[in-house]
Formats: structure tokens, sequence, C-alpha cells
């Protein structure tokens, strides 16, 4: 199950037997995979720190070694709306994905049988078809005319009479996008708990409510916590989801970057914006790990 | 009702998968769509049109093929780099560990337009030319970390006694690796390998960042999307799909199938 190890963490195998302690072999195999995460993202990072504070030079697209501080205040002052979207609707996606996600991830847990396998092929599934077609196929299914979009009307649900092109339809897709990398976590979770503790309080007469809240909930927390990180971090970076479902007024902090970079050429402010994105996502995850207590995420 | 009460986890768990497939079920429709103007978004005629030219709009498979070739590129050396890293993390102790073990994990704690732009800030000050390279070696590195927590996984999973045992038959360290370990280990290197390839070629912020002028196939998609994606898309994505899918549920049951010969052999 690959896609599931990302977050599965796997179980310890207590050390000794199967360790060597050979370390110059441990470097050997470490050096070339370590030296393509530093050059291609370390070193990368840096990079985007010092373009961020470069200066024009009067010729459009062409900038100088600086330190102009003036990049990040224009990144906030002109892109703000986009950050504090950005994060409205990745934590609304968020939630709605645990809420969804939950379910289905007890039900492969605890109720699958021998279909367990096969269903957590189909959790991945979706990521063998087109991430992009897949979000354009809810212009069809959100679409103006269609079913869902009328029927919401009728029940006068819907504040602008339509979902596509509003931030509901952003929303619904950031939301159906990164459900998989909610489910795995949390089944991963989920699995690890012994179903006799649900029946031990079934025994003591808890109501199945009481027993979910107390047993089931707090023993899921890791998964919990995981699957929120690994739904919320891509959905705030994504800019492809406000691109194809939303209007103009519905981009997020991706849409500016990925336009500063390749269309205004203004590498300084877009690499200010990607530098506070980044600050942003780790200082959240960061607190978040530490108050939920889970560091063993890797 | 007391019916739906009991079956009500399964009930909506069915719908929750069947809300997964139901995007995939309409870019599978429209293949065989006639659309009525540019637009394919709307059911219009039944025709296999795209399916029987699968090519038959300029730059489709040529972005297809592209996309293949990174891809295949990008999975072998990311799964090599990343595998090397797990076996390392996993059997050896050495200094640096939990720095090492950062370095995997913040790739994937990276939103992807930071990992893209970070890349384009670098070869831009570089004045490194934008094209094939500069995507394949982004991909390696986003596939490095995927690899090395599959792949660790299934090595920690592993009964230590196995290769205890080969060594107590006076297997040397070299064919106890040869014969036990890595034959052990190839299924998830294999499973690292095959999610290293679909996120390499779904891949479409990184690449589009670091393409220059190259087009893959999810830019294609992209650009596409402005004046229309051509039927031909759908089709091309709805075989890559049902193909993958194909391949892991085989490899599933292969597994089954053996693991079932092994318990009845082990009784």
């Amino acid at each position: 199950m690959p896609a599931l190890a990302p977050v599965a963490g796997g179980t310890k195998v207590p050390s000794g037997a199967g360790v060597q302690r050979r370390a110059r072999t441990a470097y050997l195999l470490l050096i070339p995979g370590i030296a393509w995460l530093g050059l291609f993202f370390v070193v990368p990072l840096v990079s985007l720190f010092f373009t961020s504070l470069q200066a024009p030079t009067g010729t459009p697209g062409v900038y100088q070694p600086g330190f102009e501080v003036a990049n990040y205040v224009t990144a906030i002052s002109d892109y703000w709306p986009q950050f504090i979207r950005s994060f409205i609707y990745s934590g609304i996606a968020t939630v709605l994905a645990l809420v969804i996600a939950y379910p289905l991830a007890y039900f492969i847990a605890f109720r699958a049988g021998k279909w367990r396998a096969l269903l957590l092929v189909l959790v991945v599934a979706p990521f063998f078809a087109s991430f992009l077609l897949r979000t354009y196929a809810w212009r069809t299914i959100l679409a103006d005319e269609g079913f869902i979009t009328t029927t919401l009307n009728a029940l006068h649900l819907l504040p602008d009479n339509r979902i596509l092109n509003t931030p509901i339809a952003v929303i619904a897709g950031l939301t159906y996008n990164f459900l998989p990398f909610m489910i795995l976590p949390l089944y991963a979770a989920l699995e690890r708990i012994d179903p006799r503790l649900i029946e031990a309080a079934g025994d003591l007469y808890s109501s199945p409510f009481t027993g979910f809240r107390k047993v089931v909930w707090p023993l899921s927390l890791p998964g919990v916590v995981a699957g929120t990180l690994l739904t919320f971090i891509p959905a705030s970076g994504d800019y492809i989801n406000a691109t194809l479902l939303g209007s103009p007024q519905d981009r997020m902090v991706g849409n500016a970057i990925q336009t500063n970079f390749l269309q205004f050429r203004d590498y300084p402010v877009a690499s200010a914006l990607s530098f506070i994105m980044m600050a942003i996502i780790l200082t959240l995850v960061f607190v978040y790990i530490r108050r939920a207590g889970t560091e063993d995420l890797v | 009702m007391r019916w739906l009460r009991k079956n009500l986890i399964p009930i909506i768990g069915i719908l929750v998968l069947v809300y997964l497939f139901v995007p995939i079920a309409v870019v599978a429709i429209l293949s065989f769509n006639k659309p009525d103007g540019k637009f394919n978004v709307a059911w219009n005629q039944f025709s296999l049109e795209a399916w029987q030219n699968l090519c038959g709009v300029p730059g489709v498979c040529q972005s297809f093929v592209m996309s293949i070739q990174i891809g295949v590129i990008a999975t072998i050396g990311g799964t090599i780099l990343g595998t090397m890293i797990a076996f390392a993390l996993v059997r050896y102790r050495f200094r640096g560990r939990s720095t090492t073990n950062l370095l995997i994990f913040l790739p994937m704690a990276t939103p992807e337009v930071v990992l893209g732009s970070s890349l384009l800030a670098l070869f831009l000050n570089l004045a490194f030319p934008l094209g094939f390279w500069t995507v394949t070696i982004a991909h390696i590195m986003f596939i490095i970390s995927f690899v090395v927590v599959t792949v660790k996984a299934r090595l920690q999973g592993m009964d230590p006694r196995l290769e205890e045992a080969a060594r107590d038959l006076y297997a040397d360290p070299k064919s106890t690796f040869r014969y036990v370990t890595f034959p052990l280990v190839l299924p998830g290197i294999l499973g690292a390998a095959l999610l290293g390839f679909s996120l390499s070629f779904d891949d479409y912020i990184i690449s589009a960042f670091n393409a220059g002028t190259l087009v893959t196939f999810p830019i294609y998609i992209w650009g596409a999307a402005q004046r229309g994606i051509p039927v031909q898309v759908n089709a091309l994505a709805t075989l890559v799909f049902v193909l993958s899918l194909l391949v892991v549920l085989g490899a599933q049951f292969v597994n089954s199938r053996r693991r079932r010969k092994l318990e009845s052999s082990a009784a």
C-alpha cells in the first residue's frame, strides 16, 4: 500500500539484531540522496530568500542583489486578502474532509473484513486520474444548469444562485482533491486500535456515542493530526482549484505567487510571497504538532 | 430503522467512496462525448472519435510522451536515492539521524508552490536553462521523501527473525541481503516507485514553475483549459487511470494469493 506509508509510520522493530553499526556505510548510502535534497530543496530556499530581497535594475525582469525589505511590505499590503482567503478556504476544506473521511476510515478499519485491501486501493485510485481533469470535472458536476445547483437553488440555499465561480466551488474542489490524504492517516491510526477496547466500553454500559468519544476518538488523534496537516498544507498552497473553479475574486496565495513569478516577472515580490507562505505554514505545523503532542509523524 | 442504525457507517463509507469516483466517472464519460462547441463540459452526443484517434489533436501525444519520459527517469532516480536513505535510517546508527529525518519530512510539509518557486529562483539566479532537466531534477527531489517513508515502513515492518534465520544458516551478509532482505523489501520499493511515477506524471504546479517552454501532459491540460480541453485528453487520462488501477489490483491479487499459499503450506 504505497501511499499509506507516508503516514502510517510503521511499527518500530526493536533494534539490535538487524541493526549494524558501521557508520561509514550509512554515510555512503545517505550522501547521494541527502546531497540532492540539499542542492534542490535547501539551497533553493536560501536562493528564494535572497531573491526576495533583490532590488530592481530598471530593466523589467532583471534584478540585482540588495536588501529590499520593501518587497515584503508590498507582498503583504498587496496580497493580504489572498493570504486570508487561502487559510480560510483550506481551513474549511480540512474540517469538511475530516468529517467526510472519518466514517470511511472507520468503516475500512473495523467493518470491512476481507475487503479492506481492495477498499484501500480504491481510496488511492483517484491519484491515478489526472488532478487537473478531476478538478475540471467539477465544472460539469456543479454547472449552473446541473442537478446539484438547480436543486440547491430550488431550496434557496445558494447566496449567489450558483456554485461555479464562487468560493463554495473552490472549497468543494479542495475538499475533494485532498480527501485521500485525510482518509489514509485516519485509517492508519484507527487500524491500530484494538476492537476489544470498544467492546469493553460497551460492556461497561457506555452508549456507542460515549464509547466513541472517550475511546476511539482520543486513540485516533495521531491520525487526525497527520491527516489535517496533509490536507491543510497542500490545500493552502494550491491554486489549481481557485483558477479552474473560482472567479477572479476567489484567488489564493498560490495564484499570486504564480502570476508574479511567471507573468509579471516580479521575482522579488513573488519570492517574498513564497517565503512568507513557507514561514506561516511551518509555524502552524510546529505549533499544531506541539499542541497535539504527536511528534513522530515521519 | 434498526437495520439503518446498525449499517449507518458502512452506508456512509460507501457513499464517500462513490463521491471519490464521481469526477473520475465524469472524465471517463466525457471521453465518449462529441462536445457542442469548444468546451467539453456537458453531454452532447456519443462518439468514439477521440478513442479511435488518440493523437488526433496536435501536441497531446507529444506532451503525454514527455510526461512518461520525465516520470520514468525521475522515478528511477528518486527510488534509488530514497531507498538508499531508507536503508541507512533503519539499518545503521549514525550521527545526524534527526537532521536527516527533518530533511526528509520538510519537502512533504512544504506547499508545492513554495517548492516550485524556490527552485525557479535558484535556476534563475544561476541562469540555468529551464526545460526537461530542470523539471526532472525537481521531480526527483519531491519523489525522494515519499520513497524514503514508504520503504522505511516496509523495512521496519519486516520480521527480523527471517534475517537471523539466514545468518544462523551460515549466509554471509551479502547473500542474506540478496536472498532474504532485498526480496522482502522489493514490494515496498516497487510500491514506492509506482507512487513516485504517479506523483511525477500528474504534477502540475512544480513543473509549471520550472518547465520554461517545455510542455508536459498536465501543462498541456492547463493551457487547454482556457480554450477547451480536447476529448483526446479525457480518453488518455481514462486509459492511464484504468491501466494503473489494473496494475495495482493485479499486484494485490498476486500478493494475497502468495500469502494464502504460504499460510497453507505453513499449516
